[in-house]
């Protein structure tokens, strides 16, 4: 038995050996690369059971309990719904750009992965101005929208695409700015290095003296989704579902894949750069040894979920907001925040007081 | 002093934690969802579903073709033809409800003098073809002897408020 | 040819293209979305030159922010192809004069002939980083020390230039309706309604 196991491992040996080096390589990255995405997937799977039974809960239903034990496989029935129905594609629909828009959409979403540190060290690509690259991929989620709105070729679809492009545009300003207010924290673009700067326990993460900073962040990520209470892109009231209303089967799947992953990413986000990552919050608070002390990818997880589970729970509260406030929220209220704040962290550096004191 | 009071009012999201407690405190709440196939909800006796004809306990349909039901009706969904039969007495050749059209008022069963037309408390039906939809007067009369004893039952238990 | 001989490549031709698409396509979308192209491949260029914070920057703001903008407006243009097809001919010698002026000029330039602008052996001898050296940092510490002055003239500068964009389209309707949010939401019932006691009126017949 062992000798086979032996055997096994040799010929795989083998294998790998003859590839050139240069293809090791790439087969290694490919490799990490799903051992990322494949995760992600399902997370993004089971998000939406996740909403659909924490929004039943928050109204006392219940939500999807039919397919099988206590629905666990709802998400499953659904994605192999959407597999089998056919994709119709509109005849005055400018077609190629039609079925670009989704993967346009996903593509950012996934890619931003790339420079997320899960824990110490383990990450695919630890890049210097990691925080720069997600920034600008995030930027770019708004294209797959916005081209499915003008490829559609349907008014409903094309209104969506018009808030879409000034919502995004609006809030991505703030967005740039409360991350601005992260990398004067840190003096670090790097994700790994921001998180290790905030190490020393709950007292010392970025969250307080970032208050603003941070809850300006978050909720224009919740406007960058286009999640509610921002969801005026989709706005079924008055534009039936605005940019995704002429996409069915799996091109319309695709869009709500990018939308969860996008929840997660900005969650983690979120966890990374205000709540110290995968930091204990008991570091310097209990023995050190003691395993709540050690930062682990558990704490990440937790704090990342946590930040997801409030995206559902803004879902389950608040109201949608007129589109004119939307703009005037961002435009006239978080912008001056985060400069009033940043101009305050200024001189916060200048004193040497909160975390610029070393 | 309004206006400073407003300001750290909505900067400190009062309002939005509230409404957020609320909905974090229904997420705890036990649920009211009932479970359809295996729990069922309460039924009056009253409740009107699926058509029916009675018998008598003799075996004689009760209905005696006097059409007050087919002219009551408001949307028009009974149709009657009547015939003498060989008894002398007048009997239904024809009698033909549409359940599309049907509105489930319970106007057939007030108007009816003999009680014989009746809604039961059945409402888990189905068709499977156009034109199944429509309900003959064989179909009623098995209806009515199929739940004879519940149909009766839910009469007398509605029969002191009438 | 290496992997990264390839690359260079293949983003080269692809900005290449990408920008052939930009003049030649109809639609304006679709050379709105070369354009965008354009601008992703060569700022992959730009990243395998080791300048990540330039190759980072173009695409946060030129694709994420300042095309998105381009877009908005092109997609809601009333296209009629025929219509702009018109003046092809008629518009085609003067472009092709600009773009026979701008070809020499680059060549004059960079290329073979003209002064020596561009050094062909400092080029030569582009220095390589390893992978701990900050793009970043490196041009921070230019733009905040050597080049300062002229770094806060230009913040000056669009700063006027946003300003005055404002100044120019900010228009104050008398006659509009508009209601602010927020002084709605601060109306108590005490600043609409007024409760006043009356003696009940007697009608004198």
């Amino acid at each position: 038995m062992n000798e086979m196991i032996d055997n096994l491992l040799t010929t795989g040996l083998e294998l790998w050996n003859w590839f050139p080096a240069d293809w090791q390589t790439f087969l290694l990255i490919l490799g990490k690369i799903i051992l990322i995405l494949a995760p992600l997937m399902i997370c993004v799977a089971y998000i939406t059971y996740a909403e659909r039974k924490i929004i039943g809960y928050m109204q006392v239903r219940i939500g999807p309990n039919r397919v099988g034990p206590r629905g666990w496989l709802q998400p499953i029935a659904d994605a192999m719904k959407l597999m089998f129905k056919e994709v119709i594609i509109p005849s005055q629909s400018d077609k190629f750009l039609f079925l670009l828009a989704p993967v346009l959409s996903i593509m950012p979403a996934l890619a931003a992965w790339a420079v997320i540190p899960f824990d110490r060290g383990i990450v695919l690509t630890d890049v210097n101005a990691g925080l720069l690259y997600i920034l600008a991929l995030t930027s770019l989620g708004v294209y797959g929208v916005v081209i499915a709105g003008w490829a559609s070729n349907s008014k409903y679809a094309i209104l969506s695409s018009l808030r879409v492009g000034a919502q995004i545009v609006a809030y991505e300003i703030a967005m740039g700015f409360a991350l601005v207010g992260v990398i004067m924290a840190s003096g670090s673009l790097n994700m790994g290095d921001i998180v290790e700067g905030q190490a020393g326990g709950i007292s010392s993460w970025y969250v307080w003296p970032l208050l603003p900073l941070f809850f300006v962040y978050f909720i224009s990520g919740v406007a960058e989704t286009n999640r509610a209470p921002f969801d005026v892109a989709e706005g079924e009231s008055e534009i039936v579902a605005g940019f995704h209303v002429e996409y069915s089967g799996m091109a319309f799947a695709v869009f709500f894949l990018a939308e969860y992953a996008n929840i997660i990413l900005i969650s983690s986000l979120t966890a990374l750069l205000f709540l110290g990552g995968w930091l204990s919050p008991f570091e310097g608070f209990v023995e050190a040894g003691n395993w709540l002390a050690e930062p682990s990818l558990l704490w990440f997880f937790a704090k990342a979920c946590f930040f997801a589970f409030c995206f559902l729970w803004f879902r389950a509260t608040f109201p949608r907001y007129r589109y004119d406030q939307i703009m005037r929220l961002g435009w006239k209220v978080f912008i001056p925040v985060t400069i009033v704040w940043l101009f305050v962290e200024g001189l916060m550096v200048y004193a040497q007081i909160g975390p610029w004191s070393a | 002093m309004k206006s400073v009071y407003h300001f750290f009012k909505s900067f400190l999201f009062w309002e939005l934690l509230k409404g957020l407690s609320v909905t974090g405190k229904y997420l705890f709440s036990p649920k009211i969802t009932v479970q359809y196939p295996e729990e069922k909800t309460p039924m009056s006796p009253r409740f009107r579903g699926l058509h029916a004809q009675r018998r008598y306990a003799n075996g004689e349909e009760r209905c005696i073709a006097c059409k007050l039901c087919e002219a009551v009706c408001p949307a028009l969904a009974i149709t009657i033809e009547s015939e003498q039969r060989e008894d002398g007495s007048r009997r239904t050749k024809r009698y033909d409800i549409d359940l599309f059209k049907c509105i489930y008022c319970g106007f057939c069963e007030e108007a009816c003098p003999v009680d014989a037309i009746v809604e039961t408390h059945i409402f888990e039906y189905h068709f499977e073809e156009r034109g199944k939809q429509v309900m003959t007067k064989q179909m009623l009369l098995e209806v009515g002897d199929k739940y004879e004893a519940e149909i009766a039952a839910n009469k007398q238990a509605d029969a002191p408020y009438r | 040819m290496s992997i990264t001989d390839f690359l260079f490549f293949a983003f080269a031709g692809l900005t290449i293209a990408a920008a052939l698409g930009v003049v030649l396509s109809k639609n304006p979308v679709h050379a709105v979305l070369f354009l965008i192209l354009t601008f992703f491949a060569s700022s992959a260029i730009w990243l395998m030159l080791e300048a990540e914070f330039l190759a980072i920057t173009l695409v946060l703001v030129y694709v994420g922010a300042v095309m998105v903008l381009f877009l908005f407006v092109v997609m809601m243009l009333d296209i009629n192809i025929a219509k702009m097809r018109e003046g092809f001919v008629n518009y085609l010698p003067i472009g092709a004069l600009f773009a026979v002026a701008i070809v020499a000029a680059m060549i004059w330039v960079v290329g073979p002939v003209g002064p020596e602008v561009m050094n062909t052996d400092a080029l030569n001898q582009a220095v390589t980083h390893g992978p701990d050296y900050s793009n970043t940092r490196a041009l921070g510490e230019i733009l905040y020390t050597e080049y300062v002055l002229a770094f806060e003239i230009a913040a000056v500068i669009l700063l006027v230039a946003i300003i005055a964009a404002i100044a120019l389209t900010l228009r104050r309707r008398p006659d509009t309706k508009y209601q602010t949010p927020g002084k709605q939401i601060k109306v108590k019932r005490d600043d609409r309604l007024k409760i006043i006691k009356m003696d009940a009126e007697v009608s004198d017949d």
